[in-house]
């Protein structure tokens, strides 16, 4: 007789995102392990397949012969449903047994409105929400990943937290965990002997004051608790744990292709960027090492597709020497090589002309604002002029596609600035008209805005947002100003962007908001169909808290920011300095150009910063 | 061009017809047998699977047709070398250096198991043969254009009912696959529609074996 769960698969949306089975998964015997880790995505298996982080982790653990590691995504609408009815636990993918049984439950965590996903997962899974309602060692949640360089909307319902690169930290909690079930510790001990570890914060230690009009006074740890926690790296890309043995999933996900990540960090230095602070200092990994990776990757997955990925591909120094030794490695086993996020410089100009041997790919800038003005309060080094060479020679060479994003609502910006969005455009429609071979087909060009959300660990940490309102009114105008048919508009509906500036610079007081969110049925918020943004308001209401105290309202310089126990290796001072210069229109260089001295080196022992 | 037969079993039926044509074009590949590819804008991998299968749907009979680049190499090494390249519940039965056109298969026997969790109801065996006995039965047929009505019983050869343990009723049938073709998920909605005080709980279906006009084996 067909049990259950195989009874509900015919009903749901492709089913086989939640069978496992897939080509590179790992199945141990459960009598030969003695540490059980559900590894969940806080998303569905599409999008948590995506994730380079999360394949590297599975093989981190994996790899440790008494550890297993299995992998448990966010169900879809109707699979909750069918499991809800059915009063079916939440299962992990390779052993299909409830995550209720696993030792430890880990999330990684990219997206701040994912949140509602970690508590609804673990609720599915029949794990107690809170961290104090969680006895013992067994169901220890931890979490990582870049949303955790603010952990405090997680506080009551995460353990611990580990903080930065995972490679060599996750190993380490691994075995603190396995000691302390063998010695038969209390929680109580493990996290105070867990917190040892450098880069693990574990929130309970720690009591939050705060000031009657709401604003944050005093984070105290418990004696001897360190005040600050600094995130951890990997120092030596080249030696780092790598899988070049990768799963392949057996249904399509977004990014269904190899991804080889060819440095860590980011030389740039976008105002608004949370991850070009964050990921700091560069460090590369070499050419060599590349191209072997790449090639035992593409071998042994299968896979007719691979991606080049960093936070500004460009800047690799090696690029050239590597690129020069995939092209024809891909040409000859027909595999496409794609290099996303090249800048407008002319060597990317000429290598997107190599890569167009293999496949034609879309031309996307991000501007992200529509002066130069601005762009230089931002610290976007992106010139009116290298977006209209590029997309001359791009239209010469005959494309007949452009993608151009935005965002609305940075500091400092004016009707002007939002109108200089629509002359970039005009100017990039003429240079089509002066350049275009072929102009039956058209032009296109798709422009999207964003409402800009500030992040903590940026220059712009203290930012106000402005109100959903203004930022309506600002796509409004802007919209007023697209005559031609070539363009085509699309701006993001405010309510999602202002929760996640809400949660991003977020305290421990949004934890009952979420929970109280969940409990109404919100999850799956980064999707269209599941987004309610009515039960967001309510649950703030329920609460007694505002959001605009989060958002609008601004933090002041003196006040202590609830991300401010996590140390990125980014300091303060640098990040109010380039506040400073942000204001005064001045742009800073490029750490090649110069090292701005943003402090992240001090995260390094043996290598010295590679920017 | 080469063809081999293959099977979809257990967790790898949730795949559909897509995930499997990737699988297969990425095992060629991680199994070292680099496929041919087109000519064209697109260049795709030369693969085929004759009969697309629905997804939940087991078979032991599934044909592909493959070109690989070079000289081909033993039958043997082929199976072998996929097999370790696939993944649990797909697995290559059996390569031949070609096969027959496909436009000469005609026939598919299946097999579909009925579940019924408080144990087979008294006469459900015989009502749902005597059911397929009538000179003609209608179902509806979801197509492009809307939910038609269409005979299915001209396109039953055979059909038997036997008891597989207590709950479980198996219906095996040969029913024609190309022009015009069943879905033989059909057969449950025909029981479902007529017999609906014989609709068993859940029902499973599986492929067992492909004929050409004449009932003999087609490969």
């Amino acid at each position: 007789m067909t049990d259950q769960k195989n009874r509900i698969l015919p009903g749901v949306q492709k089913p086989a995102r939640y069978t496992g089975g897939e080509w590179g998964e790992v199945r141990k015997k459960k009598q030969d392990v003695s540490l059980r880790v559900a590894f969940c995505f806080p998303d569905t298996y599409e999008i948590g397949m995506s994730n380079v982080g999360m394949r590297i982790l599975y093989g981190v653990m994996n790899q440790i012969p008494d550890v297993w590691c299995e992998r448990v995504f966010a169900p879809w609408g109707d699979m909750e449903e069918a499991m809800r009815a059915q009063d079916l636990p939440l299962w992990a993918l390779e052993s299909q047994d409830p995550v209720k049984d696993f030792d430890m439950v880990a999330f990684t965590i990219g997206y701040e409105m994912s949140y509602s996903n970690i508590l609804n997962m673990l609720r599915l899974s029949g794990i107690p929400l809170h961290s104090r309602d969680r006895q013992g060692l067994h169901n220890m949640v931890f979490a990582g990943g870049v949303c955790t360089f603010n952990p405090e909307p997680l506080a009551e319902f995460v353990d611990f937290f580990s903080l930065g690169e995972g490679e060599e930290i996750t190993v380490e909690i691994l075995d603190c965990y396995r000691k302390a079930k063998q010695a038969g510790w209390s929680k109580e001990e493990f996290l105070l002997e867990v917190a040892k570890i450098p880069g693990v914060y574990v929130p309970s230690f720690y009591t939050h004051t705060y000031r009657e009009d709401g604003v944050l006074t005093a984070v105290t740890p418990r004696d001897g608790i360190p005040t600050v926690v600094r995130k951890r790296i990997v120092e030596d890309l080249d030696h780092a744990y790598f899988p070049t043995q990768m799963m392949v999933p057996s249904t399509e996900i977004v990014h269904d292709r190899a991804n080889l990540e060819v440095f860590r960090g980011c030389i740039r230095g976008c105002r608004f960027c949370q991850a070009g602070f964050s990921c700091r200092p560069v460090r590369k990994k070499s050419p060599e090492v590349l191209c072997r990776q790449a090639m035992e990757l593409m071998d042994s997955t299968g896979f007719n597709e691979i991606t080049l990925s960093s936070l500004s591909t460009s800047d690799y120094r090696g690029l050239k020497e590597l690129t020069d030794q995939l092209i024809p490695y891909c040409a000859s086993q027909h595999i496409s090589l794609s290099v996303p996020s090249l800048r407008a410089d002319n060597f990317s100009r000429e290598l997107m002309q190599k890569l167009q041997t293999v496949r034609k790919s879309g031309l996307t800038f991000a501007p992200e604002a529509g002066t130069q003005r601005l762009r230089d309060v931002i610290n976007k080094n992106l010139t009116e002029e290298e977006i209209l060479t590029t997309c001359a020679q791009a239209f010469s060479g005959g494309w007949n596609n452009v993608k151009l994003y935005f965002m609305l609502g940075l500091p400092t910006e004016t009707d002007e600035d939002v109108l200089g969005i629509a002359e970039l455009v005009y100017k990039i429609i003429q240079a089509w008209k002066e350049n275009a071979v072929n102009k039956k087909r058209g032009l296109r060009v798709h422009v999207a805005t964003a409402y800009f959300v500030p992040k903590p660990h940026t220059p712009f940490q203290w930012e106000k947002q402005i109100t959903p309102q203004e930022y309506l009114r600002r796509c409004k105008l802007l919209k007023e100003h697209f005559y031609s048919k070539s363009i085509e508009y699309d701006y993001h509906s405010p309510d999602l962007s202002r929760l996640e500036a809400v949660f991003a610079r977020g305290d421990r007081r949004l934890g009952p908001v979420i929970e109280e969110a969940v409990k109404n049925g919100a999850r799956l918020d980064g999707w269209d169909e599941y987004f309610r943004y009515d039960i967001w308001q309510d649950a703030f209401a329920a609460c007694g808290v505002d959001p605009d105290f989060y958002t609008v309202r601004g933090y002041d310089e003196e006040e202590i920011l609830p991300w401010d126990t996590i140390d990125v290796g980014v300091s303060k001072s640098f990040l109010l300095r380039e506040r400073k210069r942000a204001y005064a229109e001045t742009v800073t260089p490029d750490c090649r150009h110069g090292c701005a001295g943003c402090g992240a080196n001090c995260l390094l022992k043996e290598v010295a910063c590679d920017a | 061009m080469p063809r081999l037969l293959f099977e979809k079993t257990g967790s790898a039926v949730w795949m559909s017809h897509l995930d499997l044509m990737r699988l297969m074009q990425r095992a060629f590949k991680r199994a070292g047998l680099p496929l041919t590819h087109t000519h064209g804008f697109n260049p795709r991998p030369s693969v085929s699977i004759a009969l697309p299968l629905s997804v939940g749907v087991e078979s032991v009979c599934e044909l592909l047709d493959f070109d690989l680049e070079g000289e081909l190499p033993p039958l043997e090494t082929i199976q072998t070398r996929l097999n370790a390249a696939l993944v649990p519940g797909v697995a290559v039965r059996q390569v031949y250096t070609d096969g027959r056109k496909i436009r000469d298969l005609a026939l598919l026997r299946c097999r579909l198991g009925l579940e019924y969790d408080g144990g087979i109801p008294a006469g459900a065996a015989e009502a749902i043969a005597s059911l397929f006995a009538r000179e003609s039965l209608m179902v509806e047929k979801k197509s492009k254009n809307g939910i038609r009505e269409q005979d299915i019983r001209p396109m039953i050869r055979e059909l038997s009912v036997a008891e597989a343990g207590e709950k479980e009723l198996r219906v095996e049938a040969l029913i024609t696959c190309q022009n015009p073709s069943l879905n033989p998920m059909q057969l449950h909605g025909a029981i479902v529609r007529y017999l609906p005080e014989f609709a068993p709980d859940f029902c499973t279906c599986r492929r067992e074996e492909l004929y050409d006009a004449n009932e003999t084996i087609f490969r």
